[in-house]
């Protein structure tokens, strides 16, 4: 090819985020190669929760609440475009979600959290509003006597992630999108507009390369002189039987699919074997929903999964080009199913047009880890 | 369309299927009495809404699924059958009550 290479961009690991974005670039024009690991590759995409979340993102970070709500607001065209694409529908919905309180400590708790949010300067309003149990039955009359109230937020939602992620997959058929599994990246070298990439099957040459390999960022990343802090943690999901719809609305710990099954998580664990799997942690979560939702004692327990989280140092996302290396991007973040319209449809123009939007984006580069940290994302 | 094998000393029980008794051999498993019991005993599955109805009879391809005493989505060729036992037969998603 004219270049001497055969591809613009070249996409490192092929879950969410690596899929949204060779999508985004696809739709662009570009021509893309997807390099990821073989079926057996560990990947959050495949063990989430599904969730299209907002009402407690950005504690600690401001910039991270306009960044969440913006993808809210553009789920819905996320969604519609890959069903024209592909004939799938995902499944996106947004009545709005709870985070329920047991007991009038979790409440407090509850009210802390919302109060520190909402004084953020700078943070987006999320028209959180605070019920207690009445204001809460009259959504669901549901709920079992514990539940002292909850948090409802208008902007959450949820999505059947798993199909997402067949519609970008098929997507890519229709877009010309080279997916390659069982193509590792080991090595990356050159810079300047030919980056070579080493796989067991051989180099591959591009203009750009995007490390969107998950957890294995932190590896990857110093080989272009960009850095991404993780700390991965893991977290478990229980799954009943389907049932007939009777959540409406999706909560933080529990959320009825499209498909009828009844999803209670997520667990988190300072532990990175996915293989592992704890029981007393199925029970604690199981109980909590139960107490949560009495009707749900009738129902079996068909799955268990733990996964591990994506996660950057302080819970939010890293974007940044390499100094060092233009051409070199990374990208990671927890809550990839989130944030999967800003990816395809913001960060795969910047990606394109080879410069990352200070303004919209800015305050996710990796160079804040120089200084001291923030808080926690929730 | 299914008979039993003769048998001499078999022992009968009886047990409901959506509220119509029916006469099931001690022994037996919930989903062989209901092949043999006559009745339309497809379920409708929960996704697709399409007829099943027990197949391997040995626990392996999870069509036979049933509701045993209130408890959803057993699978009914690993269950015996015991007197008074009531079953139903699942249409499509279950609601709870
Ligand atoms: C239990 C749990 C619950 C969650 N719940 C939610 C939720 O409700 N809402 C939400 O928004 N998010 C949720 N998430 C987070 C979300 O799933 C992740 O943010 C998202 O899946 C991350 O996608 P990813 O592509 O970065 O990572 P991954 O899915 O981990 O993919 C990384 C990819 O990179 C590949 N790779 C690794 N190394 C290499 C290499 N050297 N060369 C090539 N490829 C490589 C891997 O094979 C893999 O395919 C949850 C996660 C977990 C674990
Ligand atoms: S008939 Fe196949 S599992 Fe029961």
């Amino acid at each position: 090819m004219g270049l001497g290479r055969e591809y613009d961009v070249a996409v490192v690991g092929g879950g969410l985020l690596g899929s949204s974005l060779a999508w985004g670039l696809g739709r662009l024009g570009q021509r893309v190669v997807v390099l990821d690991e073989g079926d057996i590759a560990k990947r959050a995409s495949r063990a989430n929760f599904a969730l299209v979340w907002v009402q407690t993102k950005g504690l600690g970070l401001p910039e991270y609440t306009s960044w969440t709500l913006r993808a809210s607001e553009t789920w819905e065209q996320l969604a519609a475009t890959l069903e024209t694409e592909t004939g799938l529908d995902v499944c996106f919905r947004r009545p709005g979600g709870f985070h329920l309180a047991l007991g009038d400590r979790e409440m407090e708790l509850r009210r802390d959290v919302l109060a520190r949010l909402h004084n953020q300067p700078g943070a987006a309003d999320y028209r959180t509003e605070l019920l207690d149990h009445a204001g809460v039955r009259k959504m669901m009359p549901e709920i079992g006597p514990e539940v002292a109230g909850g948090s409802y937020c208008p902007y959450d939602g949820h999505v059947n992630s798993l199909r997402v992620f067949r519609a970008l997959h098929t997507a890519f058929g229709h877009q010309g999108v080279d997916y390659r599994p069982d193509h590792a990246v080991t090595a990356i070298s050159g810079n300047n507009g030919a980056f070579h990439l080493t796989t067991r099957h051989g180099e591959i040459v591009a203009g750009k390369v995007v490390l969107a390999a998950g957890n294995a960022n932190a590896m990857l990343a110093p080989m272009v002189g960009l850095s991404a802090p993780m700390e991965p943690n893991r977290g478990q999901i229980v799954v009943t039987e389907r049932a007939a719809p009777f959540l409406h609305f999706p909560m933080t710990t529990l959320r009825q699919s499209d498909e009828g099954t009844v999803m209670i998580g997520d667990s988190k664990e300072d532990e990175i074997d996915d293989r592992a799997h704890h029981m007393p942690i199925d029970v604690m979560m199981a109980n909590r929903a139960v107490r949560m939702f009495p009707k749900l004692a009738a129902l079996n327990v068909v799955r268990a999964w733990s996964g591990i989280r994506v996660m950057t140092r302080d819970g939010f996302p890293i974007y940044d080009q390499s100094e060092s290396h233009p051409g070199a991007f990374v990208v990671c973040c927890h809550s990839g199913v989130t944030l999967a319209p800003n990816h395809a449809f913001d960060i795969a123009p910047m990606i394109a047009s080879g410069v990352l939007d200070e303004a919209v984006v800015g305050a996710f580069s990796a160079r804040r880890f120089a200084r001291p940290s923030g808080e926690r994302a929730a | 369309m299914f008979r039993r094998i003769a048998s001499a000393n078999a022992e009968m029980v009886m047990i409901e299927v959506d509220g119509v008794p029916v006469t099931a051999r001690r022994g037996e498993s919930v989903a062989a009495a209901l092949l043999a019991s006559g009745l339309s005993i497809a379920r409708e599955t929960p996704v697709g809404g399409v007829p099943r109805t027990p197949y391997c009879m040995m626990g392996v391809c999870f069509d036979c699924l049933v509701t045993i005493d209130g408890i959803g989505s057993r699978q009914g060729c690993l269950v015996s059958v015991e007197d008074g036992m009531r079953v139903s037969i699942q249409k499509g998603r279950r609601a709870l009550a």
